[in-house]
């Protein structure tokens, strides 16, 4: 239960826990698991999304009309543990749950629940100290994100105090799929390498085997979001799972060194 | 290197910090541009070209200074301290939102951007600064909730007329805090080319100083003006708090002035129970919302509460970072005065002074109402009149059944 990429290029998938229910979201994940993606990220539902674009502030909303909250989610982490011991696993989440939910005791219930790392979206270095120290504590791995516009120094300090995998976006923006990718993820990948032999991962609008192939020419693995929570939303609760397996495999990823 | 970044030292000591509140807690492509602003106004700030534009501005085209009023009809009724008011509701465009508007325009083309992209509640900042772009040639974009659009419908008239493009926001609450994120989405997408002109004391660090700046010149005045008429300091200063602009603008040049009781109403709106009203500091607990670290109404799960006003300035769930400080060090007091309270007080002081208040500002004159009549003759109440409620009128038509 570490976070690691066995092949190039690795999956990330990102998935809007409780949508289309917690049951719901457990059966996809262990479908995107089995069908080659290294690590899940369950994200935390909030009322006010705003790094994200219109796919998954409408599954956050559905989430949270089923009352999807932090402790819920930290439970379906539990849940996935269970069954997929190898996998690797991230809290996704705004700020604002998880210092509700205490700092402290997020840190023990989320090791506790045998979650690997922790991505909140509006933490930034600075601010860090005392979220690293506690996450630290539980050997949770802070995951941060690197941005285009982040300058040199900025980049330096999120490599550094990243663990697990650094996560870079691909473009300015919110969550969303789109086209193309722009050059920008690639320029900013080489600058992250410069500071750390962490993994790589490239997200935002990451949405077709195209994309990832791109992204396997420069990066150690690709996070795909809104494109498979936008399949989860066309999908029914039976269908789903089905649907994300099969997306996954149409990525022709190559087979993993070591079955998860 | 890493570690100049990261800090060694309590949060409390960093720049941006009030007390334990403010900071940033944005996405990181927004840091850049945060870093880079914060740099500029530091550099704006102590270059007297730009001072010297910014004050002829405010004073020929804005209208500063603004007068400090006596309200002798309604001191007289009252019976008790005297009522003063601030006249900001006789700023061009109608309320304190152009000192910010002002400042922040003249820093974006000092910065070289030509896209504007603000948020407004009330529609008082939208149009503060579609006015500003205006006169700066600027492109603006303004965003705004669909719930508010309908009820302050003649500013969202006035910005266009003005040139802006008003933005309908349909999510969550369709209010401030939504026209906040979504005007926080178009920034992270266009960060390279957009200035954010952000219209109350709230956000990510440097915002809360910046715009408290621009307003300060709020309580300048004040403090100059009172001892002028009366030779003393006011008793208390009396201000609305939405994010907290023309709270922070009006009570900070008096912060060190400890016998001068500084005084923000929250509104009330309906009722206690959460969701039925703005009131932070009766109903919210610290936390971080659209990059600052305040006082948040927000449920058990960390899930932003609903919030409701029948002013759509005051409508918001969390509250300028430094008005929590102010709360917590006991320097300022922040009371509440519901709805109707403030309706009573829009007909209060049109029919004894010939003054329309907006609705926000009316919260403060109804806690004037309140208090003048408990103090004796010779104290002095200053209350900040944010702006003027021409803009209100659909709703007071309604409301008053006019
Ligand atoms: C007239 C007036 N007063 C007060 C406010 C509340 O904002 P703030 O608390 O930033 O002064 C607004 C906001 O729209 C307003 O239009």
């Amino acid at each position: 239960m570490t976070i690691r990429f066995d092949r190039k290029p690795g999956l990330v998938v990102y998935l809007t826990a409780g949508d289309p229910s917690l049951e719901g979201t457990r059966a996809i994940a262990l479908a995107a698991i089995d069908a080659g993606a290294d690590v899940i990220e369950l994200g935390v539902p909030f009322s006010d999304p705003l790094a994200d674009g219109p796919v998954i502030q409408r599954a956050s909303e559905r989430a949270l009309a089923r009352a999807t909250h932090l402790a819920d989610v930290l439970q379906l982490a539990r849940e996935i543990r269970a069954e997929r011991p190898a996998a690797g696993l991230v809290i996704f989440s705004y700020l604002n749950p998880i210092l509700r939910y205490g700092l402290h005791k997020f840190a023990d219930d989320a090791a506790g629940a045998g979650v690997d790392g922790v991505l909140a979206t509006d933490m930034i270095v600075e601010e860090a100290g005392e979220y690293l120290a506690e996450l630290a504590r539980v050997g949770l791995a802070p995951i941060f994100l690197a941005a285009p516009t982040s300058p040199d120094e900025r980049i330096e300090a999120i490599a550094t105090h990243s663990k697990g995998f650094v996560y870079a976006i691909s473009r300015t923006g919110i969550t969303g799929t789109q086209q193309t990718l722009t050059g920008d993820a690639a320029a900013l990948v080489a600058r992250i390498r410069r500071w750390t032999t962490l993994p790589v991962a490239v997200g935002f609008g990451i949405s077709n085997a195209e994309h990832v192939a791109q992204v396997a020419e420069f990066a150690d693995a690709a996070v795909i979001g809104s494109a498979i929570v936008e399949l989860v939303e066309r999908s029914t609760a039976e269908t789903a799972p089905g649907a994300v397996a099969r997306f996954i495999k149409g990525l022709h990823l190559p087979q993993a060194a070591l079955a998860r | 290197m890493a570690s100049d970044i990261l800090p060694a030292v309590p949060s409390e000591s960093r720049p941006g910090r009030f007390g334990i509140y403010g900071g940033r807690y944005v996405p990181e492509t927004l840091m850049a541009a945060l870093l880079e602003l914060e740099h500029e106004y530091d550099l704006a700030k102590a270059d007297p070209a730009f001072q010297a534009e910014l004050s002829d501005l405010l004073t020929n085209y804005a209208g500063r200074p603004t007068p400090l009023y006596f309200c002798k009809r309604l001191t007289e009724q009252l019976g008790g301290a005297k009522i003063y008011l601030k006249r900001e509701d006789l700023l061009h465009t109608g309320a304190h939102k152009i000192n910010n508007a002002l400042g922040q325009g003249l820093l974006a083309k000092r910065m070289g951007k030509k896209r504007i992209i603000a948020e407004t509640g009330a529609g008082q900042h939208g149009v503060a600064t579609a006015t500003v772009c205006a006169l700066l040639g600027l492109e603006c974009v303004v965003y705004m909730g669909d719930v508010d659009m309908e009820r302050q419908e003649l500013n969202v008239l006035r910005m266009r007329l003005l040139g802006a493009e008003v933005r309908g926001v349909s999510s969550g609450s369709k209010t401030l805090k939504d026209a906040i994120s979504e005007a926080m989405r178009d920034w992270v997408t266009n960060v390279r080319t957009t200035y954010y002109l952000l219209g109350s004391a709230l956000g990510a660090h440097p915002y809360p100083t910046m715009v408290r700046d621009f307003h300060r010149c709020i309580s300048i005045e004040m403090k100059r003006q009172i001892l002028e008429k009366e030779g003393r300091l006011p008793s208390a200063v009396i201000a609305c708090v939405g994010g907290g602009s023309n709270a922070i603008g009006a009570f900070y040049e008096f912060i060190p002035d400890r016998q001068v009781r500084l005084i923000g109403v929250e509104a009330g709106g309906r009722g206690p129970a959460l969701g039925d009203h703005a009131a932070r500091f009766r109903g919210g607990a610290p936390g971080v919302l659209q990059g600052t670290f305040s006082y948040v109404l927000q449920d058990d799960n960390g899930q932003i509460a609903l919030t409701h006003s029948v002013s759509a300035g005051l409508d918001y769930a969390s509250i300028g970072p430094e008005h929590a400080a102010l709360h917590d060090s006991g320097r300022a007091e922040y009371v509440v005065q519901d709805d109707a309270a403030a309706l009573d007080a829009v007909v209060r002081l049109s029919r004894t002074e010939g003054i329309l208040p907006a609705i926000e500002s009316a919260h403060a004159v109804a806690e004037a109402l309140s208090l003048a009549p408990t103090l004796p003759a010779h104290e002095i109440l200053v209350v900040n009149l944010s702006g003027r409620g021409d803009k209100d009128m659909g709703i007071l038509a309604r409301e008053l059944k006019l």
